[in-house]
């Protein structure tokens, strides 16, 4: 039923009006990072300065953040393909309440982890002046969504009928496991991946908490910028943060779109 | 091409008060002694819940029986050893192929896990996609393939190992009923021609009776009956055999001198036991009298098969009688026949 | 098999070492550290005596609920519309309403000023239009708007998914008994959706509680507990009240998203 009269039309603009509140912000903060002079406006011309500014005095932030990204992508990995492997396999009672636990670190407010680290390890000195301590923070707070990604895979593949094939077929466990396991994963993995350094990037309440002046994260960055700073290198940065994360959240909302369902040949 | 029965040992298999409890309690198996020879082809048939599968999964090393059970591998007692170490090719009921590896894949990850040289590997596959006639296939994807084509790439797949045994889990279930005919009869010629012991599950007592040199008949856990297929058929231990098994009619009354008498005839059965109170035939033992005979009754039901008619024939009991006729005759319901029981297949159970 | 139970164990060991070590323990001794202050134990009641902490509990509690309010409605509106309508741009406007999913609340929170700050364009259309700046990034409602900023993403992926579900047969039936469109909306819409409200307001509700970055942009001295916790932490080094309050909004936080879950049934999504 096409029916396109005046409540199509009202919902219609209501849902544009929403959409302009959300992306008009986003343009304006970038713009903002390319004129020459905010107050004065777009007339005053744009300008790659003050991202030549930004890029020149706060590389090493964002490389920081980068890297942090990339390890907990491989903690996550490492942490988390094995315990979506043993939920899939164990679906009882017991490996529902361990995937409860796991959540926690997500409904549980970044303060509250941070506090919670600080008061453990902060006199741990080594630990807790560099960045693998961020890194732990992030690592609890993105697991949960690299295991849930797998198991999701895990689940929709008969996995117990190819295990036992492959043990019928002679296969050890970690023969099992990187031959058969792992490969049939592979999509939950990519997309796990995506949403780790998605949001190991965008990570801010542990991360303020948790951080040191000399372990600054691209998020804490711009904290800084826009307490102290001229509006316009903040914006500068605002905009590179935009540059780093837009490219990434795209690649996650193309991965998930539902997949075409390959044609299966069923005639004899 | 007969590299795949050579070196290849086909074992005998002994299982010794094999039963298996789950852990919920569940009685699945209970204890169960059988003795397959090598080359043989034993059938596990029965209904769902039977115990079966497991009974194939306990050979196969997927379940432990419960303590005191054991299973023998010529002669050796192989009931702690892991599916892994058992050198069994096994074919699922949901064949199990994996996704991620196309057909060439599949059927040589067997050896691949044994670490053959690739040479090897690919000249087994090459030889395995000729003998299930599959070479078309080599390069498919799993879920490009059919039913069928599934089905040959997981009986390739198990015998590229040269397993010792193969076990086979209602392998044809899940396909239609024209295409199970065609694939019964590749699969009993492939089984003849590598004299690989074999065990197979199935549900389908036409395929039992057509694969199996031994059926063992199975029903809530327990052994109903092990034999020849023609022995099941024409002597069936229990009632439930019997009536698994094909048809089976059924006549209450009392044994008279020799002869069974009921309520629409009597019928002479110089071997009946004196207490009968039932006897129990096959469709084919009965045929159409011209005259008066052992049985009156009157047609409830005809149904022409193209070669023959069924006629279903009401002669006073809960159930009418079934049997089959060749005779080129249009049938009336309610028209009243004779009918003749062979007295060779009267059976008191 | 007990072999393969003990793989199993020993696979789930790394993860269970990390989060036992990093979690676990530290809340545990954030427990006894809320504890360690001068009033001992008593410390987690004065999240209720004590005024500010009380007034801050309210208002960020406040805050959630309107946040959670609001952005149903909003994601309720245009999520059916969208999930229901096919029109070229469709995808693109699904697109641009879920993207924002990761910016941080700081970015978020500098979104705000750009929009209704001193120099901002609701700044400058208010006095184009009526003479008069409106300016209020640096309060409640610029708060307010910035949590809804950051919600609706996240409702409403959860929001479309349930609309997708719905049984089309239920509305026509609604409707040939006679019901007018509106009346179908609230008779057999809403009850429809109200699984996904759940849970999706739930997430919303809890990431609002514990939203720091966004208050922490706006101004040190808006009072939400969050910022309260934060102040107390560096500015007050009052390890033990920030403990303790931090200690209670995380309970606070995660025993609504439990009750949520048992209330709608099934796994709660837990957006990015």
């Amino acid at each position: 039923m096409r029916r396109r009269g005046p409540i199509f039309l009202a919902q219609l603009v209501f849902t544009l009006f929403v959409c302009a509140f959300l992306v008009v912000p986003v343009i304006l903060s970038m713009l903002a990072g390319l004129t020459v002079n905010y107050f004065v406006g777009i007339q005053s011309g744009l300008t790659l300065r003050w991202v030549g500014e930004v890029w020149s005095g706060y590389r090493d932030t964002i490389f920081l953040s980068i890297g942090i990204a990339l390890a907990c992508l491989a903690c996550t990995l490492v942490l988390g393909v094995p315990t979506a492997y043993v939920l899939a396999r164990r679906q009882n009672a017991l490996a529902r309440a361990l995937e409860e636990l796991l959540v926690m670190p997500v409904a549980v407010p970044g303060l509250a982890t941070a506090l919670a680290l600080i008061v453990t390890y902060g006199a741990v000195g080594g630990f807790r002046t560099s960045w693998v301590f961020i890194l732990v923070g992030h690592v609890l707070f993105t697991l949960p969504f690299m295991v849930r990604s797998v198991l999701a895979v895990l689940m929709a593949i008969d996995l117990k009928s190819l295990e036992e094939g492959a043990a019928s077929l002679g296969a050890s466990f970690r023969q099992r496991f990187f031959h058969i396991v792992l490969p049939n994963c592979r999509s939950g993995i990519l997309a796990g991946a995506l949403m780790v350094v998605t949001l190991s990037m965008g990570e801010f309440n542990m991360t303020w908490l948790l951080h040191t002046p000399f372990n600054k994260t691209l998020p804490v960055g711009l904290a800084d910028a826009y307490a102290s700073l001229r509006l316009e290198i903040a914006s500068a940065y605002t905009l590179v943060f935009f540059l780093v994360i837009i490219p990434l959240l795209v690649a996650l909302q193309v991965l998930s779109q539902p997949p075409r369902t390959k044609s299966r040949a069923k005639q004899e | 091409m007969t590299a795949i029965s050579e070196g290849a040992k086909s074992i005998s298999i002994a299982l010794q008060r094999c039963a298996k409890t789950f852990k919920d309690g569940t009685r699945a198996l209970e204890p169960l002694d059988l003795a397959i020879d090598a080359g043989e082809t034993v059938v596990f048939l029965g209904p769902s819940g039977c115990g079966k599968t497991t009974t194939l999964r306990i050979i196969a090393g997927l379940e432990a029986p419960d303590t005191g059970g054991k299973v023998l591998f010529d002669g050796a007692d192989v009931t702690s050893l892991s599916i892994e170490k058992r050198n069994v090719g096994m074919v699922f009921q949901s064949y199990a192929l994996f996704p991620n590896m196309g057909v060439t894949g599949n059927i040589g990850y067997g050896l691949k896990v044994r670490r053959r040289p690739r040479a090897e590997i690919a000249a087994r596959v090459s030889e395995m996609l000729a003998m299930m006639r599959i070479e078309p296939l080599a390069d498919r994807s799993i879920d490009q393939l059919s039913g069928g084509q599934r089905q040959r790439v997981a009986l390739a797949r198990a015998l590229a190992v040269q397993p010792s045994a193969l076990l086979m889990d209602e392998p044809l279930t899940a396909l239609d009923a024209k295409l199970r005919d065609s694939l019964r009869l590749e699969i009993d010629q492939l089984l003849r021609r590598l004299g690989i012991t074999t065990i197979y599950v199935t549900h389908d007592q036409a395929e039992a009776m057509a694969l199996g040199d031994r059926i063992v008949v199975m029903e809530h856990g327990r052994v109903a009956q092990v034999g020849r297929p023609r022995e099941i058929y024409q002597r069936p231990a229990t009632r439930f055999v019997a009536e698994f098994i094909g048809n089976m009619n059924r006549l209450n009354g009392s044994v008279r001198e020799g002869a069974f008498l009921t309520g629409a005839g009597c019928i002479p059965w110089p071997d009946a036991p004196a207490d009968a109170t039932e006897v129990f035939f096959r469709p084919e033992d009965v045929t159409l009298a011209e005259t008066a005979s052992h049985i009156n009754g009157s047609i409830v039901g005809a149904f022409f098969l193209g070669d023959r008619t069924r006629l279903f024939v009401h002669v006073g009991e809960a159930r009418p009688l079934v049997m089959e006729t060749s005779t080129r005759r249009n049938f009336q319901r309610g028209e009243a026949v004779s009918l003749n029981i062979d007295p060779r297949g009267l059976m008191a159970l | 098999m007990r072999r393969e139970n003990l793989t199993l164990l020993s696979l789930l060991l790394p993860a269970g070492a990390f989060f036992g070590a990093f979690f676990l323990l530290p809340l545990a001794r954030l427990f006894l550290v809320g504890a360690s202050g001068e009033g001992g134990f008593a410390a987690y009641a004065t999240i209720i005596t004590d005024k500010n902490h009380f007034a801050s509990l309210i208002a960020t509690l406040a805050l959630a609920a309107a946040t959670t309010a609001t952005t149903l409605i909003v994601s309720g509106l245009a999520g059916v519309f969208l999930q229901r309508n096919e029109f070229p741009g469709n995808a693109a406007l699904v697109a641009m309403l879920t993207f924002p999913l990761a910016f941080p609340g700081v970015v978020i929170g500098f979104m705000v000023i750009i929009l209704a700050g001193r120099q901002g364009l609701i700044g400058d259309i208010s006095l184009a239009l009526a003479g008069e700046k409106v300016v209020f990034a640096y309060s409640m409602a610029g708060l307010f708007m910035g949590y809804v900023y950051f919600s609706i993403p996240r409702t409403i992926l959860t929001v479309m998914a349930t609309a997708g579900k719905l049984d089309p047969r239920l509305e026509e039936a609604a409707r040939t008994i006679g019901a007018s469109p509106w009346r179908v909306m609230i008779d057999v819409i809403i009850p429809g959706l109200k699984p996904a409200f759940i849970s999706a307001g739930a997430i919303c509700f809890a990431t609002a509680m514990g939203a720091f970055g966004t208050a922490f942009t706006l101004a040190t001295r808006i009072n939400v507990l969050p910022m309260v916790i934060y102040t107390e932490f560096t500015l007050q080094a009052n390890i033990a009240v920030a403990a303790a309050l931090s200690f209670v909004l995380g309970a606070v936080t995660w025993v609504v998203l439990v009750a949520a879950r048992s209330a709608a049934g099934g796994t709660v999504a837990a957006a990015g």
